[in-house]
């Protein structure tokens, strides 16, 4: 589903190569875990991906179905099916959440010629989700994530994603800001969208999360390279004794 | 960085360019002769038939602003005004004056037509529009036809051009006309006065809720021709009315001037729902071209809880220099001010509110929301005050700007008077800009960019939105996306 090659890519601003010759590939139905410290390019891989233009790729593809997606721009990736759930979900004061979703679902139906969902068809959907997210209809009505709690705002990331029905969800440190039950929650949202159609990633800090949304493939990240690949017990063997280990043999 | 600079390319390049009123027609009109001058306001006087004291009335004004100088205040620079090139007077010759629909230059009805101003009343009554709305239409100097007169008249309420006014209910006119904003008021109501063409009049009369929306469309047609309208809406003793105001001018290279004056009066329990879409030729890309809109609204709560309300949604015009008050005299009366100022390419907008609390117990609210593109400069400029005996008046403003790019300009200067110590004012001010993170959130949940500036900007107008009646609430949004955008348009 995802084939990322020799991707090199900087900051467009002032040139800063942030992505140095990273390969990754993630099959449709795998959860795929990046690991890494501060500072190894986690975050800005999930914005390469989205397409955000304050990154440019200078060498290397993304292939997303086999095509390559660079020369998309970020709403066009998201109509085929590319989601990213922010680690810092940003405030759009005096548009309600539910008219967000409503704006965003039909905007990528249009993108992909399909119709738009009738407003009886819409609610529903969206009684369901967020019913399953144990999110109260009442924050629906308030504008999107303008004084959210933490989880509130994280569930709204969830929520979206479960409406949209991405094919490649990319979960950026979704963990951040949470307590233990809203993690629980968060988490049993995710599972809930596996399916041997979807691929997700989930970028994270700490083992924790992967205690819930437990990972197929688990890759390090360290300086823009994946420097070591493993199945779930390198999570484990990570918590246990830190990044320096390999980032030594890696060297 | 790269797409918010797209975007404000993008706005720049194709700003006021999709101006989609700026078409022309051609009809042949009977025109005074350019200038200014005594001669000029008898011809006036005497082509709309009117009284004597009317004949006064105006000749009065116009020695009064011989005396005056052209204000400066105002936070917009436009050359100055030759007032002896503009045409004064100008009327389709073969629709003269208010008339019935039949009779109407089939050409003007065209006009109309393609503005979507309903104009038949048969048609409207088809069920074609839910709801129904009375229109007078005015087209340049002089009222061409005014809808479901005789319907309006049965349920009391008087509803007709200014002119007719004048001559039918001569009385009602002498008695309100320049009451609330008298001739002396300042440069622009003083030559409106001298020079007032045409425009609407409304008066509900006592205990009367007035049975639909009235409204007033307003075209500036002729070249180099100045329109200077009247309007004189009166409520009497718990009467309601709510009225629409809309404006469109073709697009050309000249500057044109527009010089309105309104005056409202609500009595005792009366209330007034003023609301304003304003969309005039906001000239080209360059700033050249468009309407001077110099404009004195004022409201006047005479009677004791009394409500008026203004709503504005300003979208057009090269230089606007507008100010919709209340006078909060009656005791418990009540004033509100609701706008929403989009200024793109060259425009500049010098816009908002007085609100003057007289009696005791009154109360106020603004809300005004600008929004500045391209390289426009958007002001706004409140004054709330209390009288030394007005007990307990209470005002709340919040100001908003949004800007969008970094060559335009929002500025909020509030005037804040409270004479007496039981007085409580509450001003909030904000000024902030469409973010990256907003823009890039809204891309990567699939919504395109100018969907997405859209959806941020009607977020961010929705307070006042909220205030304007149905039918214009949806107008005033795709108008606001035009303003911003290309391909909406």
């Amino acid at each position: 589903m995802l084939e990322i090659k020799n991707l090199h890519a900087r900051i467009a601003e002032d040139g800063t190569e942030i992505i140095r010759g990273l390969d990754l590939t993630v099959k449709a139905g795998e959860v795929a875990a990046i690991m890494g410290p501060n500072g190894s390019g986690k975050s800005t891989l999930s914005y390469i991906l989205s397409g955000r233009e304050d990154y440019e790729v200078t060498e290397g593809d993304i292939l997303y179905n086999g095509e390559s997606i660079l020369e998309l721009d970020p709403s066009e990736r998201a109509a085929k099916g590319i989601f990213l759930a922010f680690q810092y979900p940003v405030e759009i004061p005096g548009v309600a959440t539910m008219q967000f979703l409503k704006v965003a679902l039909n905007e990528q139906r249009k993108y992909r010629g399909e119709e738009e969902l009738s407003t009886p068809d819409f609610i529903r959907r969206v009684k369901e989700a967020s019913a399953r997210l144990q999110i109260n209809p009442d924050m629906l009505k308030r504008p999107l994530n303008v004084g959210f709690s933490g989880g509130e705002k994280k569930r709204a990331e969830i929520l979206q994603m479960a409406l949209l029905e991405p094919k490649l969800c990319v979960l950026d440190e979704t963990d951040s800001g949470l307590d233990i039950d809203a993690l629980k929650i968060v988490a049993d949202g995710v599972n809930a969208l596996r399916s041997p159609d979807r691929a997700v990633v989930v970028i994270t800090h700490y083992q924790r999360l992967l205690e819930y949304i437990v990972p197929d493939s688990v890759h390090v990240l360290y300086k823009g390279q994946i420097i070591k690949s493993g199945d779930k017990s390198l999570a484990l063997d990570l918590e246990a004794n830190g990044y320096a280990d390999i980032i030594d043999a890696a060297a | 960085m790269a797409a918010v600079q797209e975007t404000i390319d993008q706005v720049a390049l194709i700003d006021v360019d999709q101006y989609k009123y700026g078409f022309e027609t051609k009809i042949e009109m009977d025109k005074a002769p350019k200038g200014l001058s005594e001669e000029i306001i008898r011809f006036i006087s005497a082509k709309k038939q009117e009284p004597e004291w009317m004949l006064e009335w105006r000749l009065e004004a116009y020695r009064r602003w011989l005396t005056l100088e052209e204000p400066t205040w105002a936070r917009v620079n436009y050359p100055k005004i030759d007032f002896n090139d503009i045409y004064y007077y100008a009327a389709p010759k073969s629709t003269p004056g208010p008339t019935s629909i039949d009779d109407v230059d089939p050409e003007i009805l065209k006009v109309y037509e393609k503005l979507g101003i309903p104009l038949r009343e048969q048609e409207m009554l088809a069920g074609v529009k839910t709801s129904r709305i009375a229109v007078d239409a005015v087209f340049d100097s002089v009222s061409v036809v005014t809808t479901f007169k005789e319907e309006l008249k049965k349920a009391g309420v008087i509803f007709m051009s200014i002119s007719e006014a004048i001559r039918e209910h001569p009385d009602l006119v002498r008695k309100y006309l320049g009451s609330v904003v008298p001739t002396t008021d300042n440069y622009y109501a003083t030559l409106n006065s001298a020079v007032f063409t045409d425009g609407s009049f409304v008066l509900v009369p006592k205990g009367v809720r007035c049975p639909m929306e009235l409204s007033t469309y307003f075209r500036i047609n002729e070249k180099n021709t100045g329109q200077f309208e009247r309007t004189l809406i009166i409520a009497e003793e718990g009467a309601y009315v709510s009225y629409l105001e809309g404006c469109t001018a073709p697009q050309r290279d000249e500057n044109q001037l527009h010089a309105a004056v309104v005056e409202l009066v609500a009595l005792d329990d009366a209330e007034i729902k003023y609301s304003t879409v304003q969309n005039w030729y906001p000239g080209d890309k360059n700033g050249k071209g468009g309407i001077y809109n110099f404009v004195t609204k004022r409201g006047d709560c005479r009677g004791k809880n009394s409500k008026i309300s203004w709503t504005q949604v300003e979208t057009g015009s090269a230089i606007t220099w507008k100010y919709p008050s209340c006078i909060l005299r009656g005791d418990g009366s009540r004033g509100e001010f609701y706008s929403i100022a989009v200024s793109n390419g060259h425009q500049q907008i010098d816009s908002g509110t007085k609100m003057i609390h007289l009696g005791k117990n009154t109360s106020s609210r603004i809300i005004s929301k600008g929004i500045a593109a391209g390289v426009s400069q958007n002001t706004y400029r409140g004054q709330v005050s209390t009288h030394r005996r007005a007990e307990n008046a209470r005002n709340f403003t919040q100001c908003d700007s949004l800007l969008i790019g970094d060559k335009c300009g929002a500025h909020t200067v509030p005037y804040i008077e409270a004479r007496n110590a039981s007085a409580q004012f509450e001003h909030e001010a904000t000024t902030s800009k469409i973010s990256e993170d907003q823009l890039f959130y809204c891309l990567q949940r699939g919504i395109p960019e100018e969907a997405a500036i859209a959806l941020i900007v009607n977020g961010f107008v929705k307070e006042v939105i909220q205030e304007l009646p149905m039918e214009f609430a949806v107008e005033a949004q795709k108008l606001i996306g035009i303003s911003l955008e290309g391909s909406v348009g």
